[in-house]
């Protein structure tokens, strides 16, 4: 006996897969070659590895949208009433969560770090950096080490979250000051633009995503 | 015997689906979905796109499955506030 609305939500599901795939495979093809544009121009871009030059800099549009997205639903997560003192765990950390979290924060550090360099050459850059960031503020967090009511009302934790795309809109428009074009970097100073606007967003997403774990 | 692997890798990915989907037990499928994740980001390394199979490691597995599994906590410590008190 299939309960109706499984039935439902499964046939929906199915319909939406079938009818993804028909669109998909009945896709025009991409007009031009996006690849060899990427490759012709990516020595313009500041940066070696294609992936970081198309989302830094050539569509670095989409990339600071997506951030300030992503800071909106952070300060929105950020709103929501505090959890009462009541409901609180308070429970003690377990030492065995804390001792691993005092191994795994620098090493994290470390690997963030050069993520974030790694990006200019090869895969990493400032999501992956944050995201490794974010599981070492999470693993303190269930090690009770650094719990969110310590820092819900700071208002500089707000400024952290803000940073980034308040960077990253600063040095688009110091950059149409001086090519004419919003987040159109000048070629010489490319790849250190890059480096800073990802530095920055690297600590705000972490921040970010951190935030999401109340 | 790369298609073999492939093929094994899409199947396996369409089960867990399922099993995520379909489990009763909110922790086995949070559980789920983390291997989900993981297989997924295997799936974009083998299309050749290692900077998204980073990032669905990293965030679609790793910091996806804790944010819900601290919910899943926070679920039980709502229905059981005079438990949790206790322990």
């Amino acid at each position: 006996m299939i309960r109706l609305d499984v039935a439902v939500v499964a046939g929906g599901c199915v319909a939406l897969g079938v009818g993804l795939a028909a669109l998909v495979v009945g896709l025009p093809p991409v007009a031009g070659d996006l690849a060899g544009l990427v490759a012709s121009r990516v020595g313009d871009s500041g940066v070696t590895h294609p992936v970081t030059a198309v989302l830094l800099n050539f569509r670095a549009y989409d990339t600071l949208l997506e951030v300030a997205v992503l800071m909106i639903a952070a300060l929105a997560a950020r709103a929501l009433p505090a959890e009462q003192a009541e409901q609180r765990d308070t429970r003690p950390g377990s030492p065995v969560l804390e001792a691993l979290a005092r191994v795994a924060l620098p090493l994290a550090i470390l690997v963030a770090v050069h993520l974030l360099l790694v990006g200019a050459s090869r895969p990493g850059g400032a999501f992956h950096a944050a995201a490794v960031l974010t599981g070492a503020g999470v693993l303190l967090r269930l090690a009770h080490e650094l719990p969110a009511h310590a820092i819900a009302g700071e208002r500089r934790a707000s400024l952290l979250l803000v940073a980034g795309v308040a960077v990253f809109v600063a040095v688009g428009t110091g950059a149409a000051g001086v090519t004419g074009h919003f987040l159109g970097y000048p070629p010489a100073w490319a790849g250190e633009l890059i480096l800073l606007v990802e530095s920055v967003l690297a600590v705000s997403i972490a921040f970010a995503l951190w935030a999401l774990f109340p | 015997m790369s298609l073999a692997l492939d093929a094994a890798l899409i199947a396996t990915l369409l089960w867990i689906a399922g099993a995520s989907l379909t489990s009763r037990d909110l922790f086995r499928a949070v559980v789920l979905f983390v291997v989900f994740g993981l297989l997924l980001s295997l799936a974009w390394a083998r299309l050749h796109a290692p900077d998204v199979a980073l990032a669905e490691a990293a965030i679609g597995a790793g910091l996806t499955g804790a944010l819900m599994l601290d919910s899943i906590g926070r679920l039980r410590r709502k229905r059981r506030p005079s438990a949790a008190e206790k322990r």
